[in-house]
């Protein structure tokens, strides 16, 4: 079996300072950024911070950028890399790194829990719901997510731009929104609040967060712009604009959640 | 270390571990009204759970109507060779229906049968087709749903109390070394968190173990890194019992190459949807592995085993359908034989059995694990695959109804506790039981509560302390060994001599040899500080590795006959004596002790539900009911 001896430049340090760190490490054929990682841990640098956790492409732990772009360390095949080049190891650029290539992403959870959660018609009783296949899968693809939080921090918007935290909620979030708005037993609708609490208008779909979607969602095509689409037929309407205006079209919209970021 | 250094948060029920069991729990004990704190090594909505992908096994009845609980129950019965907590299997059995339905309606999306239900596929050892499913990525929807859930009660809070953490809190990356107890009742539970290595105290009077398995004891293991045994360990230190600790599944299909991959997962549903087992000769040799008690279910030449998958009413099964141990074994034996494919394993058929698009559409994650990390298009050529360690059967002796163990106010769900699955899990029953017997501790830690009044254990100034230089020690050694050294060590020790196949003298082998790395696990030193240090981390999980090593090693030299995921090469028969015998390990000092325990004979109306043919395969005379006794629908 080939092994050879590769070079990899990894992030070392802390919330204050730290610095990119070479080491020397074996690799085999066939295998991942996470199995090199892990034997840097073992031989040369045992208190190398890495989050991990099933190295199957499953829980979306392991996200670090890798030459500068956002990857699972678990599905990064060493075969891609030029032989003899460094490999550049940096955690993830728009969370807060508590160590190492470990982040900060509470960011996520926060957000994950101002969203409305799914709302189904309390008439239906556990066991009565039937939905057809066709209409479950739009949301299913959206439910394929393992929250590697890739997208959002390639987003644009919030990568460099902690300013636009608060306002925007990422492009996880909005598809969370979409698949919402898209399960055929949800009855709540979550449109104006998509733009002015989540900050869909934010997303000028230039679709960086499809391209390294790890379970290759369309995030770009199937949720966020059939949700701006939505928007739009909600806020700006004319003629539902004018049945708001003269109250005889109830408003139905179900507010956020107070969450961490308005207390 | 003075009291200033812990941080105290009272609660009324800990969740340790945020997996499915321990999420179920959660939200069963918060629901009834218990301030709730959930433990997890990893973030929130990472767990091992998330790694199931067939399915979660439920009598629905959706696909087929002829299924109902006995017939799931008679299965689960059969999978574990009698071996199974009864009573256990019968709650499991008539509960799981209810649990799928309750995830629906939290927002689950299940693939859907043609009238809009739940669909439900095939699975080995299965009669019907049971196992609820989003195409193979089942325990991933489960976790989301479970965790989506969590947010939503929380949401209530928020609008209630003015704080979404007031009823139920997640503690993210935070582990937990030990219980601490007041009289021999649980007081507590003692931890770090995992960014900083500060320490913290949970002041509750009910723990619920739900830390799952003991994967990384073994080299080769679809298991992720948290499984080292933590809640089995925690309970045996804190005087609970565990229970059969010898059955440890042996999954029959994971990806052998590249050497990287090994032990990564390959579902059961590629041969519920049609693949088949080929060796190096192209045979498919699970016709030559059907043993005796399964004989009469499974189908003998490929034609009725084919025509099963569109008739099943009038066919039996195909034998690539048999349970997990019996499949594991042949997988095994065939590669002995020579008879492997180029990397030690077996192939795995489903290209020439389906159309491209349907395996697509069925087993996506399949195919994109296939795609990306070993160059193999499942659509167009077989998988290389073989047996690794995936589930333990053993865990926290447990009261079937409440999931209490022997220590009061200690609960235990899913993989950790014991008895349900008996000597071999059938797939898609893992799902469920984390469902049914989440729900179960919650409502049991509740109850546990109620019946306490108003005092409350109180955790020792002494014990916690010692708990605090405990955890410290790895980090203030001048020198030591490197922890993953003696990782790697008990791994290959546990892979090699207490695997698949195990022998008397490789068991004792194997003992010796855990004894010296018990004590050079007590040298570690783990360089770095207290700040997110994997090194640190695993130096501490060693103990509860070695522990659980230990009990698995003992359990399997004991126990002389072959059984489910216990398999003796010197022993190879199944022996009616052993069946009626619980091994039961607990803590004397610092040490292992096993003692033998006789099982509780079955109930009548259960044991009805089967042939007196059928119990006289695992039976001993005295045990079976007399001939022509009435069986229980004649007389009802």
């Amino acid at each position: 079996m080939a092994s050879t001896t590769v070079t990899l430049r990894v992030w070392r340090g802390d919330a204050g300072q730290g610095q990119l760190a070479d080491y020397q490490v074996e690799a085999n054929e066939g295998e991942v950024v996470l199995d090199i990682l892990h034997r840097l841990q073992a031989t040369q640098a045992g208190d190398l911070a890495v989050r991990w956790n099933c190295k199957a492409g499953k829980c979306g732990s392991c996200s670090m950028e890798i030459n500068g772009q956002p990857r699972l360390a678990c599905m990064t095949r060493m075969s891609i890399f030029e032989p003899g080049e460094p490999i550049t190891l940096t955690p993830v650029r728009t969370f807060p790194v508590i160590r190492d290539l470990v982040t900060d992403v509470s960011f996520n959870y926060a957000k994950a829990m101002e969203i409305p959660s799914f709302t189904p018609d309390p008439a239906v009783k556990p066991g009565e719901f039937r939905m057809q296949q066709t209409d479950v899968e739009r949301s299913q693809e959206f439910r394929k997510c393992i929250e590697c939080f890739l997208c959002q921090d390639v987003c644009h918007v919030i990568r460099d731009h902690p300013e636009n935290e608060r306002p925007f909620a990422g492009p996880r979030f909005l598809m969370r929104i979409a698949e919402l708005e898209m399960h055929p037993a949800d009855t709540a609708d979550r449109r104006e609040i998509a733009q002015d609490d989540f900050g869909l208008g934010y997303c000028n779909i230039t679709k960086c967060c499809t391209e390294v979607c790890p379970e290759h969602i369309k995030i770009t095509d199937n949720a966020l712009i059939p949700m701006k689409e939505r928007v739009v037929g909600r806020k700006y309407d004319p003629l539902v604009w004018l049945g708001d205006k003269i109250g005889r079209r109830p408003r139905h919209d179900t507010p956020a959640v107070p969450g961490r970021r308005s207390s | 270390m003075t009291d200033s250094d812990i941080q105290r948060l009272p609660y009324d029920v800990v969740v340790i571990g945020a997996g499915g069991s321990g999420l179920r729990a959660a939200i069963e004990a918060r629901l009834a009204g218990c301030r709730t704190a959930v433990i997890s090594k990893s973030l929130f909505g990472k767990a091992h759970t998330v790694m199931a992908e067939g399915g979660c096994a439920a009598a629905m009845g959706n696909v087929n109507p002829n299924d109902n609980w006995m017939v799931h129950f008679r299965d689960t019965m059969r999978g574990g060779k009698f071996l199974n907590n009864w009573r256990m299997a019968e709650l499991h059995a008539k509960e799981a229906p209810d649990r799928v339905w309750e995830l629906e309606a939290w927002g689950a999306l299940f693939d859907r049968t043609p009238d809009g239900r739940i669909s439900q596929r095939n699975f080995g050892g299965h009669a019907y087709p049971r196992l609820a499913h989003v195409g193979d990525r089942t325990g991933l929807e489960m976790i989301r749903t479970l965790q989506q859930k969590v947010v939503a009660l929380q949401q209530d809070d928020a609008r209630e109390h003015g704080d979404p953490e007031a009823m139920i809190k997640i503690f993210a990356e935070t582990t937990i070394t030990r219980l601490v107890r007041d009289n021999g009742r649980i007081a507590g539970a003692f931890g770090y968190t995992r960014d900083d290595g500060a320490f913290v105290l949970f002041e509750a009077p009910a723990i619920i173990l739900a830390t799952g398995g003991i994967g990384k004891t073994f080299k080769y293991s679809s298991n992720s890194w948290e499984y080292t045994g933590d809640g089995h360990a925690l309970a045996l230190l804190a005087g609970a019992t565990l229970l059969n600790m010898e059955f440890v599944q042996f999954h029959p299909t994971h990806m052998v190459w590249p050497l990287s991959v090994r032990g990564l997962l390959v579902t059961e549903s590629v041969r519920g949807d049609g693949g088949v087992l080929r060796n190096s000769e192209g045979r498919r040799f699970m016709f030559d592995y059907v043993p005796d008690v399964f004989r009469a279910q499974y189908a003998e030449t490929e034609e009725e085993a084919d025509r099963w998958y569109t008739d099943p009413d009038h066919n039996r099964r195909p034998p690539e359908l048999l349970p997990r141990d019996e499949v594991a074994r042949a997988n095994n034996a065939e590669v002995k034989a020579g008879r492997g494919s180029p990397h030690g394993g077996v192939f795995l058929d489903i290209a020439s059995r389906r159309p491209a698009e349907e395996i697509l559409r069925r087993l996506p994650s399949m195919y994109h694990q296939f795609k990306e990390l070993a160059d193999v298009d499942i659509t167009k050529e077989p998988m290389e695959v073989g047996p690794a360690q995936h589930y333990v059967m053993g865990g926290v002796e447990v009261d079937p109804d409440t999931t209490e163990s022997l220590v009061p106010g200690l609960f235990a769900a899913g993989e950790v506790s014991g008895g349900m699955h008996g000597s071999n899990r059938l797939g898609g029953n893992s799902l469920s039981d984390l469902l049914v017997f989440g729900h179960r501790a919650g409502l049991g830690a509740a109850a546990y509560l109620d019946s306490l009044g108003g005092g409350r254990p109180a955790a020792g100034d002494a014990e916690l302390a010692q708990a605090g230089a405990e955890a410290l020690a790895p980090l203030e050694r001048a020198e030591g060994e490197n922890p993953y050294t003696v990782h790697a060590e008990v791994q290959q020790t546990m892979s090699d001599l207490v695997g698949i196949i195990r022998r008397e003298d490789e068991i004792k082998t194997a003992l010796t040899e855990l004894e010296q790395l018990r004590e050079r696990a007590a040298r570690v030193k783990a360089e770095g500080g207290r700040g997110y240090n994997p090194g640190w981390h695993l130096a501490l999980d060693l103990r509860n590795i070695l522990l659980i090593a230990e009990c698995v090693a003992q359990a399997a030299l004991e126990r002389q006959e072959s059984r489910g995921g216990h398999t003796r090469d010197d022993f190879p028969q199944m022996s009616p004596e052993w069946r009626k015998v619980n091994l039961i390990c607990s803590l004397d000092g610092d040490r292992v002790a096993l003692r033998r325990q006789p099982m509780a004979p079955m109930r009548e109306d259960l044991q009805a539900l089967f042939d007196r043919d059928e119990l006289a395969k695992y039976y001993t005379d005295e045990e079976l009911p007399p001939a022509q006794a009435p069986r229980a629908e004649e007389s009802h």
